[in-house]
């Protein structure tokens, strides 16, 4: 009977108190980390937004193809134009 | 039933509680953060798929640039020499010529000349353009098209022919005014209110 009651006490005082102990600091760690998932969702949502005008990068390929072109021509006409050193 | 077993089944039901309690919670919060991490993961993937063709657009855009580079700069040295090409740099972006051509190496050796210095930009400019430049030192190989010492002359060869053979004096300007030495007769209708035309005739 009398270790009963120590038991009853250990029970009560010590693992009771453990128990609780590990299951906040768990319980205190996921709910740390429910508003960072947010911002990273928050920041990739606007980086995804920002690369919106990626898109735009095919027009400005063209535009450096195109302005590459006439300078080639430009310099060709020069090349004829001008006399060599 | 004892007390003791009434207390240990009570601790238990505790325990129990403070287990239910805290595991449902963090159920709650994990499932917080699935709902998070999966918008995330949307994003995410539209980030991937709007970046995807930026490698190949910069890599082609880097090829096509260094391309037009490679082509001016070898225009350049080809019209004016490495070492004159190296001065117009220089002359233009001080301290350009240290970093020299790409396609030439030994142009970072090269001393640049002090062009700039000497022409403006715009001189150096219409002297690289060939020998009608007015300084007549476009092109060193050949003769200058333009007389250098008589260079105004193509220029005041444009105007009427009064000042080009250099008389003694030119006629004065006309004297105007009432003491003017000619005088013409005033007209009368100067001054006079107009003539008012006739009425049409609105039929």
């Amino acid at each position: 009977m009398t270790l009963w009651w120590i038991g009853n006490v250990v029970l009560l005082v010590v693992v009771l108190p453990v128990v609780v102990y590990l299951l906040h600091g768990v319980l205190s760690a996921a709910k740390a980390i429910v508003p960072s998932v947010h911002e990273i969702g928050a920041a990739a949502a606007a980086g995804s937004k920002d690369l919106d005008a990626a898109a735009l990068l095919l027009t400005t390929q063209e535009q450096v193809t195109q302005t590459i072109a006439v300078a080639a021509n430009y310099g060709g006409s020069l090349d004829v134009i001008l006399d060599d050193a | 039933m004892e007390a003791a077993g009434v207390i240990t089944i009570l601790a238990v039901l505790l325990i129990v509680l403070a287990l239910v309690y805290y595991l449902v919670s963090v159920i709650v919060a994990l499932r917080k953060i699935t709902a998070g991490l999966d918008k995330a993961i949307a994003s995410v993937g539209e980030i991937v798929e709007k970046s995807a063709p930026v490698n190949d657009v910069v890599m082609t855009s880097n090829e096509n640039l260094d391309a037009g580079v490679d082509l001016l700069e070898g225009l350049l040295v080809k019209k004016a020499g490495l070492t004159d090409a190296v001065g117009l740099v220089e002359g233009l972006y001080a301290g350009a010529s240290a970093a020299g051509f790409r396609s030439f190496p030994e142009s970072t050796t090269i001393k640049a000349p002090r062009i700039g210095e000497v022409y403006t930009q715009g001189t150096l400019t219409l002297a690289r353009l060939g020998r009608e430049a007015p300084i007549a030192a476009g092109n060193p190989a050949g003769p200058a098209l333009r007389d250098v010492e008589r260079g105004s002359l193509a220029a005041r060869q444009l105007y009427p022919e009064i000042r080009q053979t250099r008389p003694d004096s030119l006629p004065r300007s006309p004297v105007i005014g009432t003491d003017a030495p000619e005088q013409y007769e005033q007209r009368d209708d100067i001054g006079a209110p107009r003539k008012r035309l006739p009425a049409r005739d609105h039929d």
